[in-house]
């Protein structure tokens, strides 16, 4: 079977094409980041250059950016961990008694666009002086977050067979016992990946940060904006500056890549 | 199956326990339902209300009830509303035409196991993990007329330096190649699950029968794959719908200095943020959000139709 077919030269040239397409703009971006901006003017040193650190000592020591690192990571996390505590119950109860019009309530959540809640948020928040807290933020990512989780744990949920919890039940323990000690841990992978694709959402999340955050709250992807002038880009601290949003995103996906896979395919398969 | 009451329980035999099991269905389930309804049911129901008011200026202003006067104005605004729509369906018909396509080329190419399959996989899952609002400042780089890559390496094949984002007519194209570049992958991926779920016993039938690689694909593979090609462009058209984030990178604020990008999303963000017209703004989201549940409509019951069949 190890025979070089004319199809498989043809797979590997079309898979190297996908590849290099997918990969290089963002390799392009990072090494835009080592460079000066006289040299991102220069077209004679698109490939070859001496680095410079400049660009990364410029993002995080003058722009503030481990602050923002910081809020980012907070948000995230507070706005998983708070999804995971509402969804997972939710998504377990939808399952098991099949509750598919409240389970078609928090996934219409997936469809509205998010300036409609926007409005009223920003009414009911400013008039409770809570904009750009972070406390509107967390809120504002949980609407991201929980249908997301729901969608994936109900999946999960579907697919774990009912007879554990019974003999657990036979065995002595309440239905709610038996939730916490036998469905909680066997649902673990499901709910790593629900944690780990909220986690990205929320990281990669723009819109609810450019209007509820406020100058000490603000999230990676809204300060990317403090490199982009009226009149003029500083490229350089630019592309550092997206660099550092988007590298410890792609890590993450790199060594969870069967959760991420998993979490954005979820449902795909049933019809 | 209910639980015999008179079955001795290993913990929590309190009323507290007993009624907290009687009724876990609520229990687990009301705390997301609250919060959906406090911030996602109710929010949308004021959206409604606004609509039908004159809101403007300061959120503690007072505002008059008006009817149905913003939907008329809406519907009659041939300047800024319309050409937003324009721009809505094109962008998400386009994007999506060659997500699907793509998406199901790179799906193929994948389906079968290969050496180094692993790596591709990374490879594919980068684009739609990244930031958007980076990865729109990203291309905003690439695609620079003066110091971008993108002119660089047309010059190499002797094309002059188009203007990409910069023009007025090819700055919607450019953010649709964008958009194509960062969610294909997505595509490809679902479809690929639908395609491993596959039992191989059809194509391999079809292969005895004497039928080649394309009448495969196109007689027997596609149609069974169907339902999973409706959910990825189902999950993929919303998405595209409601684009915002790379079209602010790149384009900044109005979709740009002739709103050359200003798509409904982007236009509904305008009104309320920029301007502060709370009451037209909602008008435009009640009539974007009634495109969305349309198309969304119109897809699931083509889809079903044809299962009826």
């Amino acid at each position: 079977m190890g025979r070089v077919t004319p199809y498989k030269v043809f797979r590997a040239v079309a898979l190297t094409v996908v590849v290099v397409a997918l990969v290089a703009p963002l390799l392009w971006m990072i090494a835009a980041s080592f460079k000066t901006n006289v040299d991102i003017y220069d077209s004679s040193k698109t490939f070859v250059f001496t680095p410079t650190i400049d660009n990364y000592t410029k993002v995080l020591q003058q722009a503030n950016y481990l602050q923002f690192i910081g809020n980012s990571l907070w948000v995230a996390f507070a706005a998983t961990a708070l999804s995971l505590l509402l969804g997972v119950p939710a998504a377990y109860s939808m399952s098991r008694f099949g509750m598919r019009k409240s389970a078609l309530v928090v996934l219409m959540a997936r469809v509205i666009p998010g300036v409609s809640l926007l409005v009223p948020w920003y009414y009911v928040f400013s008039n409770l002086r809570m904009v750009g807290g972070f406390t509107v933020l967390i809120l504002s990512h949980m609407f991201v977050s929980l249908p997301l989780i729901v969608y994936i744990m109900m999946g999960f949920f579907d697919g774990l067979p009912l007879e554990l919890e019974e003999s657990a039940q036979v065995d002595g323990l309440t239905p709610i016992g038996a939730f916490r000690r036998i469905t909680l841990p066997l649902s673990a992978p499901g709910i790593a990946t629900a944690g780990i694709l909220s986690f990205i959402f929320s990281w990669n999340n723009f819109m609810f940060a450019l209007v509820l955050s406020g100058a000490d709250t603000k999230t990676l992807p809204v300060a990317i904006f403090d490199f982009v002038g009226y009149a003029s880009i500083d490229w350089g601290g630019l592309m550092a500056a997206s660099t550092v949003v988007t590298l410890p995103i792609m890590l993450i996906a790199l060594f969870v890549q069967k959760y991420v896979v998993s979490g954005l395919t979820a449902g795909a398969t049933k019809g | 199956m209910a639980v015999n009451p008179t079955t001795p329980t290993l913990e929590g035999d309190s009323a507290w326990s007993r009624w907290a099991n009687h009724h876990r269905k609520w229990l687990f389930a009301a705390p997301a339902m609250t919060f959906v309804g406090a911030l996602i049911v109710f929010p949308l129901a004021w959206t409604v209300y606004l609509s039908l008011t004159d809101a403007e200026g300061s959120v503690r202003a007072e505002s008059e009830f008006v009817g149905f006067q913003n939907y008329l104005e809406v519907l009659s605004d041939t300047d800024r509303f319309w050409p937003a729509v324009a721009r809505t369906v094109a962008f998400t018909g386009v994007a999506l035409l060659f997500e699907v396509v793509l998406g199901m080329a790179i799906a193929l190419l994948l389906w079968r196991p290969f050496k180094g399959e692993r790596w591709v996989r990374v490879a594919i899952l980068m684009p739609l993990v990244a930031t958007p609002v980076a990865v729109g400042m990203m291309w905003r780089l690439i695609f620079d007329p003066n110091i971008g890559a993108a002119n660089q390496i047309l010059g190499w094949f002797g094309i002059g330096p188009q203007p990409w984002l910069a023009g007025q007519h090819s700055a919607l194209p450019t953010t649709i190649f964008i958009d194509v570049w960062q969610w294909t992958p997505m595509v490809a991926l679902i479809l690929l699950a639908g395609l491993t779920s596959l039992s191989n016993e059809p194509d391999e039938a079809a292969r005895v029968d004497g039928a080649n690689a394309w009448q495969r694909f196109w007689h027997v593979t596609l149609p069974l794959l169907m339902p999973t090609v409706i959910v990825a462009i189902l999950l993929r058209g919303i998405d595209a719908l409601k684009t915002f984030d790379i079209l602010y990178a790149t384009k900044g604020r109005g979709g740009g200095s002739y709103h050359e990008v200003e798509t409904l999303n982007v236009y509904a963000y305008g009104l309320s943020f920029d301007y502060n017209k709370y009451g037209i703004s909602s008008t435009v989201l009640i009539i974007f959000f009634l495109i969305i549940i349309g198309s969304m409509w119109l897809l699931t019951s083509r889809n079903k139709k044809k299962d009826a069949q």
